[in-house]
């Protein structure tokens, strides 16, 4: 079976985020973009697969700027085996994300599109369970741990009170929660490799989405700042603060 | 105006999560309905009928509804969102599973994590695991969202809505349930806690988190919370994780212990009232978003605190 992994360049995790003195959006000039570590996740759960010869290939694909292919030579040489790139210098909001990867999707009919849970800049958590709908297929968000025999996927979820298992026909959409692997790093043969293996470039228009959002940004800012508050002593003071002043206890 | 909040429930009870979010939806005004899918969950429909402010309950019971799959619940979402201008969950797992899917099934852009109604089509969100705070206005002309429960007070009882009966639609098919792996506990819940205390990468083992928060979190009567490093290392389950992708938490008290505060944890416990560090690390980020710090070893301060409580 084929394996779809949509991969998205982000801001680094690491990196504190500045938000633009004139509220129009976060600095993101000379800022260090990486693959959004949930995909990260994602990709490696589909080399897994593959490795295990349940899958006989991974796809990655990215929608954004030129520069995404960085993200998508990152894919490959984590042993993906071919990437596309839809690119433009949109914002492009989940559901026109959903869109272009139902189309790929058509076109391409992986078993299986793994996804991450959430994306760490807009924090939406939404794209694999708006192109599961666009599908009509099932759904395995979350995911601890997947597992696929024959025509079925078990995922194990992560939900509010533990693990909840469901069991999916294929195709069906898979998104990752931290705990389902360790994704490997690409070791140097294979990054050299990667610069070989075939990434194909598209726009949204080749698959007739329009990508035009839905969301207007009117402002963004920063939070309410918390200061530091005070360092105590010991713990006497501390019982005594939050017993007398603050009465939490 | 009419507005459709799914609860959160496991059947037999509510989870207050749900008044949270009723909260959102009053301020957005116009008439409310509660939503209830599962099966055998008369309580849970009883519960939301008395909450002050709610037109009706809808109870819809299936099998396929029993652990509200996003699939089957999906299409019953779908099939009553002609009567309503807005469709509402919390940010539960069930909440975030399910309405994106909704979303799609209807074209419209989902507002995810709403922390504050600026109008009838604004509406505040962060992003960035909270480093930004967006106001976002929809076009669309149903709005989805999701409801960031600690950024709103829980609605209070005080009504007495009807309950009716609706049929719960057949979803696609796609998907079962298998099993569950829920934890019962006697302690309070991560979300709904007054005072929470958390444990870090520093406990070091399962037995030290087990030996060192366990009887400190029932002395306070707290709720035990966890980073994503003592998760990881099989410290503490998965469900106690806060931060950006974990719970997010407001208590009155929150108390990280042996947990360094990076951005993605601060995430989900920034809005507490009154942070606690204690950190052996004087530098330690979280100590600059706490109230009270005590720099030193954990493995001392901890059991000195639960002496002198
Ligand atoms: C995509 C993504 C999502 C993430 N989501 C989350 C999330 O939701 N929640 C979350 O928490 N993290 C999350 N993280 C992880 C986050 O970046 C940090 O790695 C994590 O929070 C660190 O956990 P920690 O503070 O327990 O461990 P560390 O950073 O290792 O800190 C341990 C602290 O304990 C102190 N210490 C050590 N020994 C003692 C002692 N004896 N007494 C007192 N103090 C001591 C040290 O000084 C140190 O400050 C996420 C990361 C990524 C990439
Ligand atoms: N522009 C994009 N390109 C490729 N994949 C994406 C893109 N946006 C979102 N995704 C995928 O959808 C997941 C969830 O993103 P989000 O819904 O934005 O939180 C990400 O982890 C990616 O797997």
């Amino acid at each position: 079976m084929k394996i779809l992994v949509p991969v998205k360049r982000v801001i680094d995790y690491n990196v504190k985020v500045r938000v633009k003195s004139d509220g129009s959006g976060v600095e993101t000039a000379n800022v260090k973009m990486s693959m959004n570590p949930f995909d990260e996740i994602a990709v490696e759960e589909a080399i897994r697969l593959k490795e295990a010869g349940t899958a006989e290939e991974v796809v990655a694909i990215s929608i954004g700027p030129d520069k995404a292919q960085e993200t998508l030579r990152t894919a490959l040489a984590m042993g993906a085996d071919r990437a596309i790139l839809v690119k433009t210098d949109e914002i492009v909001e989940p559901l026109s994300v959903a869109k272009i990867l139902k189309a790929v999707v058509d076109e391409e009919s992986p078993k299986l599109v793994v996804l991450g849970k959430q994306a760490i800049d807009d924090d939406a958590n939404q794209t694999g369970q708006m192109l599961a709908a666009l599908l009509g297929w099932g759904q395995g968000t979350f995911a601890n741990e997947v597992k696929i025999e024959g025509e079925k996927a078990e995922i194990t979820r992560e939900v509010d009170g533990g693990l909840q298992t469901v069991s999916l026909d294929l195709p069906a959409i898979v998104t990752t929660d931290l705990r389902l692997n360790e994704p490997r790093y690409a070791s140097l043969p294979n990054i050299m490799k990667a610069k070989k293996k075939p990434l194909d470039t598209k726009t949204p228009d080749d698959y007739g989405v329009d990508v035009a959002a839905r969301l207007k940004v009117l402002k963004t800012e920063e939070p309410p700042e918390r200061s530091a508050g005070e360092i105590l002593e010991n713990v006497d003071q501390l019982v005594d603060k939050l017993k007398n002043k603050e009465g939490v206890l | 105006m009419a507005l459709l909040l799914l609860a959160d429930h496991d059947n037999a009870t509510l989870s207050d999560q749900t008044a949270k979010a009723l909260t959102a939806a009053k301020e957005i005004g116009g008439d409310i309905d509660i939503l209830i899918a599962g099966k055998g969950a008369q309580a849970a429909a009883d519960a939301a009928a008395k909450l002050d402010g709610v037109r009706k309950v809808l109870l819809a019971e299936s099998d396929q509804l029993e652990h509200q799959l996003a699939e089957p619940l999906a299409a019953l979402i779908e099939s009553l969102a002609g009567d309503y201008d807005y469709l509402l969950a919390p940010s539960t797992t069930t909440g975030k599973n399910v309405m994106p899917r909704v979303a799609a099934l209807l074209d419209v852009m989902q507002i995810s994590d709403v922390m504050s109604v600026e109008g009838d089509d604004t509406f505040k969100r962060p992003v960035y695991a909270g480093n930004a705070i967006q106001t976002v206005q929809s076009s669309d002309s149903k709005k989805v969202m999701t409801i960031r429960g600690a950024s709103f007070q829980a609605t209070g009882d005080g009504g007495s809505a009807s309950v009716e009966t609706i049929d719960a639609v057949a979803g696609p098919g796609v998907s079962a349930f298998v099993s569950q792996k829920i934890a019962e506990s006697d302690r309070p819940e991560l979300t709904s806690a007054k005072v929470i205390l958390s444990g870090g990468r520093a406990l070091g083992s399962k037995e030290k988190f087990d030996e060192i928060i366990l009887p400190l979190a029932d002395k306070l009567n707290a709720a035990v919370g966890a980073s994503r490093a003592a998760v990881d290392a099989g410290y503490a389950p998965n469900d106690w994780q806060v931060g950006q992708t974990g719970k997010v938490v407001a208590p009155e008290l929150y108390i990280a212990a042996g947990i360094s505060g990076a951005i993605q944890h601060l995430a989900g416990m920034k809005d507490s009232r009154v942070i606690v560090a204690i950190n052996k690390d004087e530098d330690a980020p979280i100590f600059q978003v706490a109230d009270y710090g005590l720099v030193g070893d954990l493995f001392q301060i901890l059991p000195e605190l639960q002496q002198k409580l």
